[in-house]
C-alpha cells in the first residue's frame, strides 16, 4: 500500500511538471517559495509566476513550494538559512512581511536577502455599507475627528497593510492614531461580510475584494489608496479629496543572500523576461493586478523606504513598541 | 422554472463524455491524494491545481468539482480505517468508524460514508442550485456576536465526546484551549505562548495535533501493549455491505446531518467542524442505542459524514454569489476560476450562466461518480486492516508523518507531532478522551476572536451579545442544552419516588 500510493503521488506530480511545461524553449528548473499556505496572495503570485514561466518558456520546469507561518517569516528564515547561495530559488514576498516582521521582531530581515524585482501591485479601496450616512472621504475624516473609536474599521490581519491604511487615514484626517478602532477579520470572505452585514463603520482591503459588490451596488465606495485613479473604475482616489494618504499592496520576488553578480542577473533576466510575456501580461488582466516592475538597486532603495514608513505607523499604532 | 432550465443546460455540458472523463479522473485522483492522512481537500486541490491547467474553464471545473469531492471522501478513509483524520472536519468521523472497523464493521462504516457523502451532496447541490440567493442574504446577517452564540452553542454539545468522566473530558478540553491560545493573537497581532520559535507564532496545527494524539498515540499505544495482550483486529464480522439495520439507522442521520452543515458551511465563518460536533451530539441524543456510542454506533459516521460534506457544498454558496472564499478549500476554487479571468461574485450567475450551472451539474455528477468508484473499492480498503499489526501501524507512523510534513515542511512541526503522539499514548494509558483537546483547539481561538470583535464593535458593552435575536436565539438552546438533562433526570427521579 504504502509503496503503491507513493509512487502515485510522484506520479501526479510528475504529470503535473509535464503537463505545466512543454515549450521548446525551456532553459532551467527554478523553484518558487511561496511563505504561506495554498490559496493566498502569495501563493497566487507563486502559481501565476509558474504558470507564465513554463508557458512562456522562461523556464523547463518551475516547482511552487509552500512554506506557511507568521506572515511569511518562517519561510524567509529558511530562504536566508538553509538556501542560501541557491541560484535557482526565488521566494515571492510583498508589503505584509515588511510588517509581520517588525511586529514579531523577526530574527531575518528582507535585508538580508538578494532583491530580485517588484512585480505587481494593487490599490486597497476605502468602502461603506450602501446605507451608511457617509458619502466621501471628507464625511469619515469628520466622522473620525469627533471620535476615532466609534469609527470601527473591518479588514485584514492585525499589522497588516490595511491595519496600516486605516490607521494612516485617521493620522491624516487629523486624529490620535492610537485610538484607531480597528478589527481584524481571518479571511478576506469575513471581513466583507461584516461590512456588508454593516457590522463595522468602514472597510479596507484589496479593492479587487471589493469590486464584485461595489458594482453590483451593495457597497459604496469612498476612494481608492492609489496616486491616480484606477482606469476601470469609476471612483475618485482618497488623494483627491483632500486626505494624503497613497499605499499599495506591493508584491515582489527576492532570492537567497548569497549569490554571485551572475546568479543574480540571471535570476533578475528570467523574472524580467516573464514580467514581459503575453503570459503573464494575460494573468494580470485576469486577477486586477497592475504591473509594478521594478528591479535592481532601485527596487532595494524601494524596500527600504516601505520599511522605515511602516515601521513609523506600527510604532504609532503601538504594534512595534 | 428557470432554475430547472438552466440545470438542464448544466446537465448537458456536465454529460458530454469528455467531461464524464474529466470528472473520473478528478474523483479519482482526489481520493488517491485525500487518503493520504494529514492531507485534507485543499492541499489535495492546490497539488493537483497544476494538472488542470491544460483544460478548457468547464472541464477544468468538472475535473476541480471531482478532486474536491474525492479528497473529501479519502479523508474519511483514513479515519475510519486507521482512525488518522486528514482534516479537522473527519474527526468527529474517526470517533466511531474507527471503532466499527476494529469491530470488523469497517465495510458498513466506509459504505454509509460514502451514501452519506452522496446523499448530503445531492441535497445540498440542490440547496445550492434553488436556495442559494436567499441563504447568503440570511449568512451575511451574522454578525460576531452570532458567531460567539454558535460557538458557545458547540461548546455545550462537545460533552458528547467525553466518554465516561466528565472531569477526565473537561481536562482534555482545557488542555485543548490552552494549546489554542499559542500564537499570534488574531486581535493584537501579539505573539502569546510561542518562546521566540517563529514555527509557533501561527498557533498549532489542528491536523498536526488530530494526526500526532489519533494516529502517532494509537500506534504507540498498540505497540505498548503488545507484549501484554495483542488487540485482535477482525478485518471483515458479518457482513461486508450495509445491513437493513445499517440503512435504517442511517439515513435519519444522514439528512439531519445535512440539514446541520449545509447552512453553516454557508456562514462566512461557519466552518465544516461545528457541524460535525452538531451533529455527532444529536445523533447520540436521538439514537436508539446511544449505549453503542464510543464502541462503533453507526450514526456518529453517518451524521457527521453527511454534515461535513454538505458544508463543502454550503461553503461554495458565499463564493459563487458573492466572491467570499470561506475555507482554504475555496479560496483556491477561487484562483481556478481566476486562471480563466472568471471573477465570482452577484454578476458571475448572470454573466456566465452556463460555467455556473455546468459547475453545480458536475457537483451532482462528481457525487455519483464518488459512489460509484468508492464502493466496489469497499472492500480492497478493509483488507487494509489484516495487515499484520506491525507492518500496519509502522505504515501509518510513515504516512502520518510525510503527510505533516507535505502539509507544513518544518522539523517543529515534526517535533510536534511526535510531542502530541506521546501525549496521546498517556493519555489511552490514563483514559482520558483525546477528541475534547482537539475540539478545544478548533473553538477556543474562534470563539475568543469573535467574543473580542463583537465587544470591539460595541465600544466594550456586553449587552451586544444578547441584543441580537440570532444570538438569543442560539445562546437560548444552548442554555436548554445545558440545563435539560438535570431537569430531566430530576423528573425521573420525581416520577421513580412516586411509583
Amino acid at each position: 500500500m504504502s509503496l503503491f500510493h507513493r509512487a502515485t503521488l510522484r506520479g501526479v506530480l510528475a504529470a503535473a511538471a509535464i503537463l505545466g511545461a512543454g515549450a521548446a524553449l525551456a532553459q532551467s528548473d527554478l523553484k518558487i517559495m511561496a511563505p504561506a499556505a495554498p490559496g493566498g496572495g502569495w501563493d497566487g503570485t507563486a502559481r501565476a509566476m509558474q504558470q507564465a514561466m513554463t508557458a512562456s518558456g522562461v523556464a523547463k520546469s518551475v516547482q511552487v513550494t509552500n512554506v506557511p507561518g507568521a506572515g511569511g517569516i518562517v519561510g524567509l528564515a529558511q530562504l536566508v538559512n538553509q538556501m542560501k547561495g541557491d541560484g535557482n530559488q526565488l521566494m515571492v514576498n510583498g508589503f505584509v512581511m515588511v510588517g509581520a516582521i517588525l511586529t514579531n521582531k523577526a530574527p531575518v530581515t528582507l535585508a538580508q536577502t538578494t532583491p530580485i524585482a517588484r512585480l505587481t501591485e494593487e490599490a486597497l479601496a476605502i468602502v461603506v455599507p450602501t446605507d451608511s450616512p457617509i458619502k466621501d472621504a471628507k464625511g469619515l475624516a469628520a466622522a473620525i475627528k469627533a471620535d476615532p473609536a466609534k469609527v470601527t474599521w473591518g479588514g485584514g490581519s492585525a499589522g497588516g497593510v490595511d491595519h496600516i491604511a486605516a490607521a494612516l487615514f485617521t493620522q491624516e484626517a487629523g486624529a490620535d492614531p492610537t485610538k484607531l478602532n480597528y478589527i481584524p477579520f481571518s479571511g478576506g470572505g469575513e471581513a466583507l461580510a461584516a461590512i456588508i452585514g454593516g457590522k463595522v463603520t468602514a472597510g479596507v482591503s484589496g479593492f479587487s475584494e471589493f469590486e464584485g459588490q461595489v458594482k453590483a451596488g451593495k457597497l459604496r465606495l469612498i476612494g481608492v489608496t492609489s496616486a491616480n485613479r484606477l482606469a476601470n473604475v469609476d471612483g475618485p482616489t482618497i488623494k483627491e479629496q483632500g486626505i494624503n494618504l497613497e499605499i499599495t499592496n506591493w508584491r515582489s520576488v527576492v532570492a537567497p543572500p548569497g549569490l554571485s553578480a551572475d546568479q543574480t542577473k540571471a535570476l533578475t533576466d528570467a523574472v524580467k523576461k516573464m514580467s514581459e510575456s503575453a503570459q503573464w501580461k494575460e494573468i494580470l488582466k485576469q486577477r486586477g493586478w497592475d504591473s509594478a516592475y521594478l528591479d535592481g538597486s532601485e527596487f532595494a532603495a524601494f524596500l527600504k523606504a516601505e520599511n522605515e514608513r511602516v515601521s513609523k505607523v506600527l510604532t504609532s499604532v503601538g504594534l512595534v513598541k | 422554472m428557470d432554475t430547472f432550465l438552466a440545470l438542464g443546460q448544466g446537465f448537458l455540458v456536465a454529460l458530454e463524455p469528455m467531461k464524464l472523463l474529466y470528472a473520473l479522473i478528478g474523483v479519482f485522483l482526489g481520493t488517491l491524494v485525500g487518503v493520504l492522512p494529514g492531507i485534507g481537500p485543499a492541499l489535495t486541490l492546490a497539488l493537483l491545481l497544476p494538472v488542470t491547467f491544460k483544460l478548457d474553464p468547464t472541464g477544468s471545473l468538472i475535473m476541480f468539482a471531482g478532486i474536491y469531492y474525492g479528497g473529501m471522501y479519502g479523508g474519511s478513509t483514513t479515519s475510519i480505517l486507521i482512525n488518522t483524520p486528514g482534516e479537522s472536519a473527519s474527526m468527529i468521523t474517526a470517533l466511531e468508524g474507527n471503532r466499527m472497523a476494529k469491530a470488523g464493521r469497517g465495510g458498513p462504516a466506509l459504505a454509509t460514508a460514502a451514501i452519506g457523502s452522496f446523499v448530503a451532496g445531492t441535497l445540498a447541490t440542490i440547496g445550492l442550485a434553488f436556495f442559494a440567493p436567499y441563504l447568503v442574504a440570511l449568512a451575511i446577517k451574522f454578525g460576531p456576536e452570532d458567531y460567539f452564540a454558535l460557538m458557545v452553542l458547540a461548546f455545550v454539545t462537545v460533552s458528547a465526546t467525553f466518554g465516561d468522566s466528565p472531569l477526565r473530558g473537561l481536562t482534555s478540553l482545557f488542555v485543548g484551549l490552552a494549546l489554542g491560545l499559542v500564537g499570534i493573537d488574531i486581535l493584537s497581532g501579539q505573539s502569546r505562548l510561542t518562546y521566540g520559535v517563529p514555527e509557533l507564532l501561527d498557533g498549532v496545527e489542528v491536523t498536526t495535533l488530530a494526526v500526532g494524539l489519533f494516529a502517532v498515540g494509537e500506534a504507540l499505544a498498540v505497540a505498548a501493549r503488545r507484549h501484554a495482550a495483542p488487540e485482535e483486529i477482525e478485518p471483515v464480522r458479518g457482513s461486508l455491505w450495509m445491513t437493513r439495520e445499517d440503512w435504517a439507522r442511517s439515513w435519519k442521520p444522514w439528512v439531519r446531518g445535512t440539514a446541520l452543515g449545509f447552512p453553516i458551511g454557508a456562514l462566512p465563518a461557519g466552518g465544516a467542524e461545528i457541524p460535525t460536533f452538531l451533529s455527532y451530539n444529536i445523533e447520540k441524543k436521538l439514537s436508539s442505542k446511544p449505549e453503542e456510542f464510543g464502541h462503533g454506533a453507526i450514526e456518529g459516521v453517518a451524521g457527521p459524514e453527511a454534515a461535513n460534506n454538505a458544508s463543502a457544498a454550503g461553503t461554495l454558496m458565499p463564493l459563487l454569489t458573492l466572491g467570499l472564499p470561506t475555507s482554504a478549500t475555496a479560496a483556491i476554487l477561487l484562483a481556478g476560476f481566476q486562471q480563466y479571468g472568471l471573477n465570482p461574485g452577484p454578476l458571475l450567475f448572470a454573466e456566465k450562466p452556463d460555467l455556473v450551472w455546468g459547475l453545480i451539474a458536475s457537483l451532482f455528477v462528481a457525487n455519483v461518480m464518488l459512489v460509484v468508484l468508492n464502493l466496489p473499492l469497499v472492500g480492497l480498503w478493509v483488507r487494509l486492516l489484516g495487515i499484520p499489526q506491525p507492518w500496519l501501524y509502522a505504515g501509518i507512523l510513515v504516512f502520518a508523518a510525510m503527510g505533516t510534513m507535505a502539509a507544513n515542511p518544518s522539523p517543529v512541526e515534526l517535533m510536534m507531532l511526535l510531542v502530541f503522539g506521546l501525549l496521546g499514548l498517556l493519555m489511552r494509558r490514563y483514559d482520558y478522551p483525546v477528541a475534547p483537546m482537539v475540539v478545544g483547539l478548533i473553538l477556543g481561538p474562534l470563539a475568543e476572536a469573535q467574543l473580542r470583535r463583537a465587544l470591539s464593535i460595541s465600544l466594550g458593552d456586553p449587552i451586544a451579545l444578547v441584543q441580537s435575536p440570532i444570538a438569543a436565539t442560539l445562546l437560548a438552546i444552548a442554555a436548554l442544552a445545558l440545563v435539560a438533562p438535570f431537569l430531566m433526570k430530576g423528573l425521573d427521579r420525581f416520577r421513580a419516588s412516586e411509583d
